[in-house]
């Protein structure tokens, strides 16, 4: 087997559309990632650093309510601009929901948005308060989108030390034990492991990698200093950061004082060892194709890993090129966020609905059955991301609420919806089983017709 | 609901699955669970940070209503357990329970989580079961670790429940989740046709099975004859908000909770939320405690007397709250709180654990409830009385670096 537009779309891409022409070769599909973020340009979604203003006046709000209540005050007025603005906010992040659905829609570049999927996976975090946790959308846009065509340094880089991050694992909160910040503040403030941990376990070496709990500490105290706040933003802390050099993996970074150039450095170090171009390229062709990828692909794609120190285009290509990518008789089920963006595609969902939408249509017809199907919206289950076994994502209850989602969501998305035989091949492309084909035809009426079709093994199936 | 019973016609399983539900892997009779015996034990995550002095209120000790001047307002004798302790007034309907020594308590427990107070942070180390996050790096949860050690266990011996994501049953050992939520309609020759296309996919051929029959235990109906009107209408009923069905979803919970533990399930989980009452706590507290209430009767009612005997419940938050009402007649996140325990093998009636006092200098930085023991050593005992799991395992890899300790008698 090798390249094939149906499968370009399918396996690698957000599914078939009736709409949008399918790539033509693996060259056009790499040299597109290449290209300006067309999706994001057409489907804008806002970026983190754009809410510290957001922050400052939710912090001021909240902390101006304290103050009334606690001085027996009138907080109503307040507290109702709190909610105004925490409401139009949870609006917003429903909206880059819908956006994320109409990229996958519309796109030339599917590759692209299952590639931002996956790093976001790769590098997952969620905000834990209640500003925070709406913003994860920000995250993936500053962060991810941008460098997922890059070395793969780049991205860890931006992922890493993103405020988003920094604050999922406490890095901010980490101290130098004897930092200059650490003296002051005598016994209340500590080093925190959390991030290094993530980085060598899940970020680049892999929970097998060669390092121990000796480098978790030395790479934990080489973090110190990397801090964000919504005044000033993103920093680096010379006074948090433990003074001296640390050893990582047997080599040295820094010297008396502490900076991010050292942080950085580490991170590239990593981001090149030959243990972190077979985790990741092991990765990805998990993702991609099969949840035991073949050996042959894994170390076609590691190798160009370590002939480019790490350029992700590079490494996709080689992965794109290689027969094993390609073969039929491999596959992954659709996790349900593919899922619905690919019935989305398939039945080409007009971008005009969202701006009718109320929140809780975004809710009932997206959100609530997505968290249902398992997988709540940029609510992953820790910083290891979600699964990749099939059989997670094979659960009765899981089934269940796909067919709860095609049966209702579709007549609401699409209005009037297609005939359930020709969606057949909008879904699938030319080559259908009989059983899907039939089962089209013989439903009782639309609305359960075009449920089978979604429900038909060939497309729950990259 | 009622109408929605007499409105949907519906099929027995047998009719709608024919005989193909006798070769699902999942259901076949040999996966009795035998060998885990046939103890119950139900653990309820109570999301939020309980408020425990709230639940249960501890009137004898001197200092508790001066700290609590609108929650401690007023103290019914009905209410009274003992010459110390008295509920909530929304768990009036458990006092029976009580009474017939079936509901007891632990108080002034904590897990081993000091001072962030943070929600997601203490309920991933309750759900762990861990000294601390980052330490070991446990990824799974403790009931699933649990589930590791006991023999005979297959997707039939425990249930996690509920629309939460549960890290308590994360992990290697198999555990079938369902949430009442997802109410799967389809007709009859829909499901013939899914069938049909499923031939050639054994791995989906089987969830859609077992998919079907867990639609079916869940309290409302599944498959209908035709896809007419009828089963359109369930259809659009089930994508309503949340907001309009959610009114009894606890009850759904816990009664398919039940019917799966008075079969071949020993162990269920879920959660119950809304337990973080910074304001105005004494209205916002009302609808958890009802809904933790009409929990443990419903689990009780739908066990029946034999099962029910078998069954220990055993409720956690993730941290207390202050002993001080704040500003805003609520409570902030705290330390020291209170586990429930309840079930018809429990040796209840009782208040177990220490007092640590509410005198200022009693407190935990001053501020919150101290913690006089490790939850974990409770839920262990809870675990081993049932089960009959091994001290060392306990200890190791179900809760590392907890001490069990001398055995407090918790069941029958």
């Amino acid at each position: 087997m090798s390249f094939d537009p149906v499968m370009a779309e399918t396996r690698f891409g957000c599914g078939l559309s009736p709409k949008v022409p399918r790539p033509q070769a693996v060259d056009a599909m790499i040299a597109r990632l290449k290209e300006p973020d067309a999706a994001a340009l057409e489907f804008p979604v806002a970026r983190f650093d754009t809410f510290r203003d957001t922050f400052e006046t939710y912090t001021a709000l909240n902390r101006e309510r304290r103050r009334l209540d606690d001085a027996g005050g009138e907080s109503a007025g307040v507290r109702e601009e709190a909610k105004q603005l925490m409401q139009s906010m949870r609006r917003r992040n429903l909206e880059w929901a819908w956006q994320a659905m109409m990229r996958c829609t519309w796109t030339r570049d599917g590759f692209r948005e299952r590639l931002a999927f996956f790093w976001f996976d790769h590098f997952a975090a969620y905000g834990k308060g209640r500003l925070y946790k709406l913003l994860g959308s920000t995250y993936v846009e500053e962060a991810i989108r941008p460098n997922l065509a890059r070395k793969f340094e780049d991205l860890l880089i931006a992922a890493a030390t993103h405020p988003f991050m920094l604050l999922f694992l406490d890095q901010h909160r980490s101290v130098g034990p004897n930092s200059a910040f650490a003296q002051k503040k005598g016994g209340t403030t500590g080093l925190n492991e959390n991030l290094a941990r993530e980085v060598l376990e899940l970020h680049t070496l892999g929970v097998g990698g060669p390092y121990s709990q000796d480098d978790v500490r030395q790479l934990a105290e080489l973090f110190t200093g990397l801090s964000w706040n919504y005044r000033k933003g993103f920093r680096y802390l010379e006074s948090r950061s433990e003074p001296g050099a640390e050893t990582v993996l047997g080599k040295r970074y820094g010297g008396a004082d502490g900076s991010l150039e050292d942080i950085h450095a580490v991170l590239r170090d990593l981001a090149r060892h030959p243990v972190t171009a077979r985790h990741l390229s092991t990765k990805l062709a998990r993702h991609f194709v099969a949840d035991t990828p073949p050996e042959p692909l894994v170390a076609a794609m590691t190798s160009v890993y370590l002939d480019t120190n790490g350029d992700l285009a590079a490494v996709y290509g080689a992965m794109l090129s290689h027969d094993d990518a390609w073969r039929s008789d491999l596959g992954n089920v659709k996790r349900p966020v593919d899922f619905v963006a690919s019935g989305f595609r398939a039945l080409a969902i007009a971008p005009e609905l969202g701006d009718s939408w109320r929140p809780r249509d975004f809710r009932r017809y997206l959100l609530a059955p997505l968290t249902l199907m398992g997988q709540p919206w940029e609510r992953p289950p820790g910083p290891q991301g979600w699964p990749e076994e099939d059989s997670q994502w094979l659960s009765p209850q899981g089934l269940a609420a796909r067919l709860q989602w095609a049966l209702s969501a579709p007549a609401v998305l699409s209005d009037p919806l297609p005939d359930p035989r020709a969606f057949v091949t909008d879904a699938l492309g030319g080559e259908v089983p009989s059983s899907v084909t039939f089962a089209a035809r013989a439903a009782e009426n639309r609305v359960e017709g075009i449920a089978l079709v979604l429900m038909s093994p060939a497309f729950q199936r990259h | 609901m009622d109408n929605g019973l007499s409105r949907r016609r519906f099929l027995t399983r047998g009719m709608a699955l024919g005989c193909s539900l006798a070769a699902s892997p999942l259901v076949t009779p040999v996966s009795l669970a035998a060998t885990a015996g046939e103890n119950r034990l139900v653990v309820i995550v109570l999301r939020g940070g309980l408020d425990g002095l709230d639940l249960l209120r501890p009137w004898g000790d001197a200092g508790f209503a001066a700290l609590r001047p609108n929650l401690a307002a007023d103290r019914p004798d009905d209410l009274m357990l003992n010459d110390m302790h008295g509920l909530h007034p929304a768990l009036s309907p458990l006092v029976p329970m009580w009474r017939a020594g079936e509901l007891g308590f632990v108080q002034a427990v904590s897990t081993p989580y000091r001072d962030k107070r943070s929600h997601f942070d203490g309920q991933d180390i309750l759900e762990a079961g861990t000294p601390g996050l980052g330490q070991g790096g446990a990824r799974d949860g403790w009931l699933n670790r649990l589930l590791q050690g006991m023999d005979g266990v297959d997707a039939r011996t425990a249930y996690a429940i509920g629309i939460d994501p549960m890290l308590l049953s994360r992990g290697a050992a198999p555990v079938s989740s369902w949430t009442p939520e997802v109410d799967m309609v389809l007709s009859a020759p829909g499901l013939a046709l899914m069938q049909g296309m499923y031939e050639g996919d054994p791995d989906m051929a089987a969830a859609l099975r077992e998919a079907v029959v867990l639609a079916e235990s869940d309290g409302d109906a599944a498959i209908f004859e035709a896809a007419d009107g009828e089963m359109m209408q369930a259809l659009a009923d089930d994508t309503q908000p949340a907001g309009a069905r959610a009114g009894k979803r606890h009850v759904q919970v816990a009664e398919f909770a039940a019917r799966q533990l008075a079969a071949d399930a020993r162990i269920a989980c879920f959660s119950i939320g809304g337990w973080d009452s910074h304001r105005k706590q004494r209205n916002t507290l009302n609808g958890p405690m009802r809904s933790l209430a009409d929990t443990l009767t419903a689990l009780r009612d739908g066990l029946g007397a034999v099962n029910w005997g078998r069954t220990t419940v055993v409720a956690v938050t993730e941290f207390g709250r202050t002993v001080r009402e704040n500003g805003t007649q609520g409570t902030d996140h705290g330390t020291g709180g209170m586990m429930l325990l309840a079930g018809g093998a429990l040796r209840g009636g009782t208040v177990h654990g220490q007092w640590p006092g509410l005198d200022e200098a009693d407190l935990y930085q001053r501020r919150d409830l101290m913690p006089m023991d490790d939850v974990r050593r409770w839920a262990g005992w809870a675990i081993r009385s049932s089960f009959g799991i091994d001290k060392g395992y306990l200890e190791r890899v179900v809760f590392p670096g907890m001490t069990l300790g001398g055995d407090p008698g918790l069941l029958l």
